[in-house]
Formats: C-alpha cells, structure tokens, sequence
C-alpha cells in the first residue's frame, strides 16, 4: 500500500474524530460559562445546578479533544515531513501562537476552575472559567488561519522554491479564515444548542413518565418532586425547561450564523478554488443553476452520466457571486485550464518518487463534496428547523409524552455533529490533490502550491504509518466508547450526578477540611 | 543572531516541559509502583490534578516552536523518530484520558484499570521523549535531505536507550520530591525517604548522558554547566537527607537546568547531527526559519511566555496547600475502594 493513502487516511480519521469533541468544547464553553454567570449574578441554586451538571459533561469531553489535539499537533512532523519543510516557514508560526496564546490559558485556567470551586472567591472563579473558554474560542482561530493557508496561500513569496513570510498580518486576516472562523464557531454553537436541548428533553420526559410532572385534562402542568430522589425536586423541573430554551435559542441562532457565513465562504470559494465549488455542485456544465439533487454516477471524473433531476436555476450563480446570471464554470471547463496551469502529471523529482510522472487528477472525489455539502447544510438545517419545533411543542412547560419524540430528540443531538463532519471532510477533499491549494485570486502568489503526493514523509514506511493509524484507531475506539458511557451516565443521573451534595445529608460537608472537588 | 536566540528558546521550551511535566510523570508512576492504598494513589493524583495539562502544553509549545523556528529541525526529527513518538502519543492519550476518567465511577477495578493507563502512559512518554531527546544531542542517520537511512528502527542505538532511562529515572526522582512537597503523612516521608535512598541510582543515566554528550562535543560553557549540575544534585541530596523538601525540590530542578543547559550548550550550533556525514548536519543557520518568522515569533514569545509563567506560577500558588488522605472527599462512603 502506498504510505500516501494510509497518512491521507490516517490524516482524515483523526482530525474528524478531533472534530467531534471540538465543537462541543467550543459552543458549550460559553453556554457553560453564561450559565455560571447567571448564578454568580442571582445567586439562583438553578443556575448552579445547570452549570454543575453541563459543566461535569463539558470536562469529560474536554479531556478527549485534548488527548486527541497532540495527535494532530505532532502528525505533521511525523507523516508530512516533507510537507512541514515547504510550509514551515508560513505554517509553524498560527501553530505555536495557539500554543502560546490559548492552549496555556485553556489547560492552566481550566484547572483552576475545576479545583477552585469552594476555594476561589466566586467572581474569580467565574472568570478562570472564561479566561479558559476564551482560550478555546482563541485557539480555534489560529488553527483555522493555519488551515485557511493551505486552501488560499497570502503573506508569503517564492524562494528558493519554498513560500517565505513577509506578512504575517495577511495571513492573520486571510479573508478565507476569517469566513471559516465565523462559521465555525457558529457551527460550534449548533452543536452545543442541540447537545442542550436534547439532553434537557430526554430529562423532561423521564420527569412525565415518572409521573413526577403531570399534564392535567384542562393542559395545566402540575409540578411534583421523586420522593425516592432529592435530585428530581421541583426546581429540578425549571432547571431542565431553562436548559431546553436556552439550548433550542442556541441552535437557531446557531444555525443562522453558519447559514449567513457559510454564504460568505462560498463566494470565497467560487474565486479561490473554483473546482472545489464546481465539483461540490457537481457542476459539469458551465452555468448558473444548482442542484438540489443530482444523480448518476455523480463520482465520475468525466462528467458523464450525471443529470441534475432538480435544478434552481440561477441559485448557483447567487451563490457563487450574489446575483442570478453570473456563469459559474463547470468541471468541464476548469479541467483544462488547471492541466494548462499546473501540468498533466506528477513533476519528475526526487520528491515524487516513484509517483513522478503519475497523471493528475484535478477533480475531487465528486461523490464525497456533493454529498458532504448537502449533508452539512442538511443536517445543520433540519436540527434548526426541529429546535423551533421543540420551542412550539413545550411552550406549556413540559414535553409531549410521547416517547418516540424523546428518543428523536436525543437522536437529534447527533445531527450538527454530523454537518460538522461533512463540513471538514467536503473542505479537506475538496481542496485535492493539493495540499496547499493555489491561490488564483488577484494577489496570489505564483506558484505557492503542493501537491498532497509530494506532502508526505520520504523516510517512513507504509509499516509504520500502519502501525499508528492502528494503533491510534484502536485507543480512539475505546476513548469514544469510554465518553460516550460516562456522558450517558451523567445524563441518566441527572443534576444529582453531577452534584452528589444534593443528596448527601448536609452534614458531610461541614468539614472544611475536605477537598470541594477531587479526582 | 535570531536562530541563536531561537535555539535558546527551544532549549527553554523543552527544559520547562522536564521540569513541570517531569514530576507529574513521576507522580503518574508512583501511583503505580510506590503507592500502597487507594488513598494514596488518590493524594498523589490530586497533586498533581490541578495542573497537569497546563505542564503538558509546554511539550506542544516545543513542539510547535520548533516547527516555527526550525521547521526542517522539527521535520526531520518527528518523521525519523517515528515509531517512539507514536508510542509517546499513546501514552498521552492513556493518561490524559485516565487522569479525567478514573475518579468518574466508584468502581476498584475501573480504579485499576486507570491506575495501570497512568502509570504505564507516563513510563512510557518520559522514555519516549529522552530518547528522542538524546539523539537529537548526538544524531541520526539521515541524509542530505533530512529523511531517514534505513528502516523503522534505524534510531535505536545505546544512546536512544540512554536518554530513555535518563528521563524515567530523572522523572522519579523529582517526582518523589514534588510529593514529598506537596503531601502529608504516609506519601509524605515515604517520598523523602524515596528521594534520599532512589536518587543515586536514578540518576545515573542522565549524569551518564550529559557526561557522554560532554565527551562528545562539548565545550568550556557546557562543562562549565556540568559543574552546575553536580553541585545542584549534592545539595540537593544532602538538602532531603534532612528533610528540607522544599530546597530538595529546588536543587533538582537546578540540576535538571544545568544538566539540561550543558547539553545544548554542547550540541550547538548543530541542532540535529548526521550520524552517516557530517556535512548533513542540521544546524542553527541552514534548519531555521526566515529572519521575518524569527522576528515575528521573537515578539509572539516575548509577550506570551511572560504571561504564561505569571499565570502559571499563580495556579501553583492558588494549589500551594499539602495534601493528605484526610482531605480526600468520598473516601469514608466507599470502605471498599480502600483496600486493594
Ligand atoms: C453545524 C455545522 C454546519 C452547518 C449547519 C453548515 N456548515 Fe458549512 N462548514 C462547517 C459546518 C457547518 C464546518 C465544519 O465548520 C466547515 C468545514 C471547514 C470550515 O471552515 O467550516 C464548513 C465548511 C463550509 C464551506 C467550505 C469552505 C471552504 O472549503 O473553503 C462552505 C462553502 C460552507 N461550509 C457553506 C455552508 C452553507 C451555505 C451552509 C448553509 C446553511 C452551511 N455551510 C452549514
Ligand atoms: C488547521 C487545521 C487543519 C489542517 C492544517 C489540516 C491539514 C491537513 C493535511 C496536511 C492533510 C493531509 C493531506 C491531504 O490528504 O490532503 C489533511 C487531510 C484531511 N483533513 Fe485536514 N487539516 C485541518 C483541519 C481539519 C479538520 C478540522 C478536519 C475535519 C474534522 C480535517 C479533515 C481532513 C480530512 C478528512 C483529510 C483527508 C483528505 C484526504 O483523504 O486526502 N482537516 N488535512
Ligand atoms: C489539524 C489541526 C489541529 C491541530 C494540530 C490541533 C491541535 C490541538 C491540540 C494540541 C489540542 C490539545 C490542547 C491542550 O492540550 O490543551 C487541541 C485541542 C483543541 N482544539 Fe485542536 N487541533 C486541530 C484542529 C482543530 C480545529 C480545526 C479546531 C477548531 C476550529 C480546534 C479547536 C480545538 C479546541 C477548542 C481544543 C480544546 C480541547 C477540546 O478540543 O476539547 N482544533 N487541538
């Protein structure tokens, strides 16, 4: 097997398995951070409750996104070391500024926060928690600046062969990381608004089907308490419709913040890497219309054989360039220019390998874009459009009965986890076969560009790069299942969970001497 | 100029990561090894608990600050180390992972489980990382391009098991210390009685390797450190011979600082040598980054490092207090997890 395709795959699994515990971090750190706020502020026990409970889920998840960052951090070196010596001079500066500017706030703060609880006063101990979510929010721009440079290369000039800096103000305010920044964040916060509202649903209904909470015949709420469980009292209730609201208003807004900046990106995209939006539309013909839905062999690289079924015409065109009669080129009209502009096949080059001369394939895998778009966009609308539905149907205070909606909302928490994923994978697949994608815009640099295939480490063996990737699969498989538990056994304990004081007898905790919070 | 003050920088890097990560990886393997109750392994995990992953970022701001600074340093050294350092992400992972999930259920076998993910993890980083450490000191095989010669394993050599054992006993040994410093009781005077009896074996290797890359290629200024160091570590000894925990912890750290100093005082300006041509050498002047990024990183640093030792060194104030079994919540509710 070649090492390139087992690096790509290894490249992909891990980074989209980081991507899975990231956006959580990034969208429930503030909400976290509001909750504790709103306590500090109202010495309300609610606001508390919340914060304990999303707080002890914010840490278990927290815990896995850094275990699984260093992966990331040191794979450049590792499997891209050919990669990390064309870029290194643009590419190692975001990297180390992250570390500098938020992964030391992040983990320093966050454990202040977590052991500070009873040992702080409490404003401070409010604002160790946000100097570390802040941190997160910091972190996530530097990274996204490192890898708005691979799609669109700014800042730098050509010697010697290799992209030199001479702007790192440029590359700091790329126009295609500040666009994919916005919109991941907001990304970010349809995650942590679904993962809200999910949660406290599930937990509304359990409360109904316990008959703690009863609906009577004239539709009024009776609010009980579990007399088996001081967790589940009345103020258990307020605690979980609160957490259901402010997490179906998260997700919304959520969701109209990607929409407006995914708008954004994409007429980025239509200038910047005008395949990676012709293929991503499974545009083959020149035009203005989109495909809502196209089908036929949508994977193959000549175009034929794809018939758009349901075509908005001149929606392409809005996208791409915010009118409806611009043309936007499709595949068969790029496929030339690129071959003209960047050669038919692999340079020759001691780089290449035995991959010199090998012909290249300018089209992206057509299948993966056009599905992993419309996922995304899909997937992120539908858990919007369910969020409003869920405001609706609990206006009167509690959830339906039924249990197949509960189940539905707790399914539903997956959903802008799964745009998230397509999102990175339409963006990371798109940009194919380079790694650093050229930069065709006005003030782009004449041949800043490389291809993936001359990216990876010369020096290591497909043996090696098995042994990671399975090794690395294998711990991440277990770490997930190991999440997964202990974030279902929270939500099943509920408040009390995460705050076993609510039933302990008060006793207990008189002696100051014990520790607020220990492992 | 710059790609001095960079090597510098590096070196620092790399020194605050031993320092701060080096005890919360001894602490991590006397869990296992030293600790002889439930109670115990839990005071040693709580002092470290706090800050931990603040300590661990120092590896990847090394990491990364090489990569900005000396990209074809920090390419070269990762791809051909690249069968430890995938056994170091692992260990990582494994206790990273532990360190948060083992107190989640009230369970002992879950408790040992994680205690082994811990113990094991930070043995196996801290070997990993002097490995690599000390063969970026006296070289691998690679050639004009930086890539490796030979296969998977071409890196092991005595050196590479050296540097290993170096940093696991180094590791143990300040380890102790830190709980003989921050614990009361039985974890306490068991520590300082580890630190006094351990320290002259465990710290054979790493003298052994300052010594050996002394030997090597070193200079007035490295030797010069050596005598630092050898001072440092005796009264360091003599310090938690009577019991003065709090200068014992000092003098190791001064020791690892010299030791640490002579040895890229000796290796400089060569920042990764070629053990199949010396004119392969990756030095200073043809591994680092342009002028521009230099400058660019030199004022990033210049603001951020500051910062972070303030804050730092807050969070360890904050956490100052000693601690005992007696401060340990939960432990009189679950009898059962006390004997094991
Ligand atoms: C909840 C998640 C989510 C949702 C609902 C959406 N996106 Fe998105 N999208 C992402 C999460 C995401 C992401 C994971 O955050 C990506 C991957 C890379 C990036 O910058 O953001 C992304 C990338 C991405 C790109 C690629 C940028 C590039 O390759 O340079 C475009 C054009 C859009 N999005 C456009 C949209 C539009 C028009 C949406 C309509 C509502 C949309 N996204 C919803
Ligand atoms: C700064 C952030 C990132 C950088 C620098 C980066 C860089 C890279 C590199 C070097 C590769 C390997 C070369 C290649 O095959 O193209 C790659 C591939 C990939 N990345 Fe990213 N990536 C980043 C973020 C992400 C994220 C957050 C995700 C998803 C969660 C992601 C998904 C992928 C996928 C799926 C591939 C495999 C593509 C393939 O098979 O070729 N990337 N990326
Ligand atoms: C391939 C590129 C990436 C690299 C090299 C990388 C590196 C890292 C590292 C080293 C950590 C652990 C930090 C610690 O120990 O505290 C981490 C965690 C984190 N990363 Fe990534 N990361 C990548 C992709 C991303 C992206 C694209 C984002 C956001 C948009 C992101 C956001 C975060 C956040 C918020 C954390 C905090 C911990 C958590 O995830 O739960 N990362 N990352």
């Amino acid at each position: 097997m070649d090492p390139l395709d087992i690096a790509r795959w290894q490249f992909g699994i891990t980074t989209v398995y980081h991507f899975l515990m990231v956006p959580l971090t990034l969208g429930l750190g503030p909400v976290v951070g509001f909750l504790q706020w709103r306590w500090v502020r109202t010495a309300d026990e609610r606001w508390l409750r919340l914060t304990k409970f999303f707080g002890k889920l914010y840490l278990v998840n927290f815990i896995v996104g850094v275990a699984t960052g260093i992966v990331q951090e040191f794979q450049f070196g590792m499997a891209w070391s050919e990669y990390s010596r064309y870029v290194g001079d643009v590419f190692g500066a975001p990297l180390a500024m992250e570390g500098l500017f938020a992964f030391f706030f992040e983990s320093t703060f966050l454990g202040l926060w977590i052991f500070g609880w009873g040992r702080l006063p409490k404003r401070i101990h409010l604002a160790t928690l946000w100097i570390a979510v802040l941190g997160s929010i910091v972190s996530a721009f530097f990274i996204i600046v490192a890898n708005s440079w691979m799609q669109h290369p700014v800042g730098v000039r050509l010697v010697d062969g290799r992209p030199r800096l001479v702007d790192i103000w440029a590359v700091l305010t790329n126009s295609t990381a500040l666009a994919a920044y916005a919109h991941t964040i907001t990304g970010a916060f349809a995650v942590a608004g679904g993962f809200l509202l999910g949660i406290a649903w599930y937990q509304l209904w359990r409360r109904r089907h316990d008959g703690i909470d009863v609906v009577r015949a004239d539709r009024t709420l009776h609010i009980g308490s579990d007399p088996d469980d001081a967790g589940r009292d009345v103020a258990d209730h307020a605690v979980w419709i609160r957490a259901l609201r402010i997490g179906a208003v998260v997700a919304i807004v959520g969701f109209a913040g990607v929409a407006v900046t995914g708008d954004l990106q994409g007429k980025l995209l239509f200038q910047q890497q005008p395949m990676k939006m012709a293929v991503a539309e499974a545009a083959c013909e020149t035009g203005t219309g989109f495909s809502v839905l196209s089908i036929g062999d949508v994977g193959s690289t000549d175009c034929t054989g794809v018939t758009a079924v349901i075509e908005i015409p001149g929606l392409l065109s809005f996208l791409a360039n915010g009118d409806t009669t611009t043309t936007v080129e499709g595949v068969k009209d790029l496929l030339p220019a690129y071959q003209a502009e960047y050669g038919r096949t692999l340079p020759k080059g001691p780089l290449y390998g035995a991959r010199s001369g090998r012909p290249v394939d300018y089209v992206p895998d057509m299948q993966v874009t056009y599905w992993g778009f419309r996922i995304m966009i899909g997937f992120g609308g539908v858990a919007a459009f369910a969020a409003a539905v869920a405001l609706w149907l609990t206006r009167r205070g509690t959830v339906p009965a039924s249990r197949w909606l509960a189940r539905l909302a707790v399914l539903g928490i997956l959903a802008p986890f799964g745009a998230n994923a397509a999102g990175w994978i339409f963006t990371e697949l798109g940009r194919q076969p380079f790694v650093v994608a050229p930069n065709p815009t006005p003030g782009g640099v004449d041949g800043v560009f490389m291809f993936t295939a001359a990216a990876v480490s010369p020096g290591v063996t497909s043996g090696e790069l098995l042994f990671s990737l399975i090794g690395l699969a294998l711990v991440y498989a277990v770490l997930l299942v190991v999440e997964v538990v202990l974030l279902v056994r929270y939500v099943r304990g509920g408040v009390a969970a995460a705050m076993p004081e609510l039933r302990r007898e008060p006793a207990h905790d008189e002696d100051d001497d014990v520790l607020a919070f220990a492992y | 100029m710059l790609p001095t003050v960079w090597f510098v920088a590096i070196a620092v890097l790399w020194l605050g990561y031993l320092l701060l990560e080096g005890f919360d990886l001894g602490v991590g393997m006397h869990m296992l090894v030293t600790a002889r109750s439930e109670g115990e392994r839990r005071v040693m995990l709580n002092t470290i608990g706090p800050v931990w992953d603040g300590n661990e970022v120092w590896l990847l701001v090394a990491g990364a600050g090489t990569f900005a600074a000396f990209p074809l340093w920090y390419a070269s050294l990762f791809s051909v180390l690249y069968v430890p350092l995938t056994l170091v992400l692992l260990g990582l992972i494994a206790r990273a992972a532990a360190i948060e999930f083992r107190g989640k259920v009230h369970d002992a076998r879950w408790a040992r489980a994680w205690d082994l993910a811990i113990g094991i993890g930070s043995a196996v980083t801290a070997f990993g990382i002097g490995a690599g450490l000390a063969l970026t000191t006296t070289g691998l095989p690679i050639d004009g391009n930086g890539d490796r010669v030979g296969g998977p394993f071409a890196w092991l050599n005595g050196w590479a098991v050296l540097g290993g054992l170096a940093v696991v006993g180094f590791c143990l040994v300040h380890g102790a210390a830190f709980l003989a410093l921050k614990t009361d009781g039985s974890v306490r005077r068991r520590a300082g009685r580890l630190v006094v009896r351990g320290a002259p074996v465990a710290l054979l290797p790493i003298v052994g390797w300052v010594l050996g890359v002394g030997l090597l290629t070193g200079g007035v200024v490295s030797w010069a450190l050596v005598v630092v160091a050898v001072v440092a570590i005796v009264f360091a000894w003599l310090r938690a011979r009577s019991g003065r925990e709090g200068w014992a912890f000092v003098g190791i750290a001064a020791f690892l600082a010299a030791g640490a100093g002579s040895l890229f005082a000796a290796v400089y300006p060569v920042v990764l040598p070629s053990t199949i041509d010396p004119a392969w050498n990756l030095t200073v002047a043809n591994a680092s980054s342009s002028p521009y990024t230099l400058g660019v990183m030199t004022v990033v640093a210049a603001c951020g490092l500051p910062l972070v030792l303030a804050y730092q060194a807050w969070s360890y104030w904050v956490f100052r207090r000693r601690i005992d079994v007696r401060h340990i919540p939960g432990l009189q509710e679950q009898p059962v997890l006390l004997h094991r």
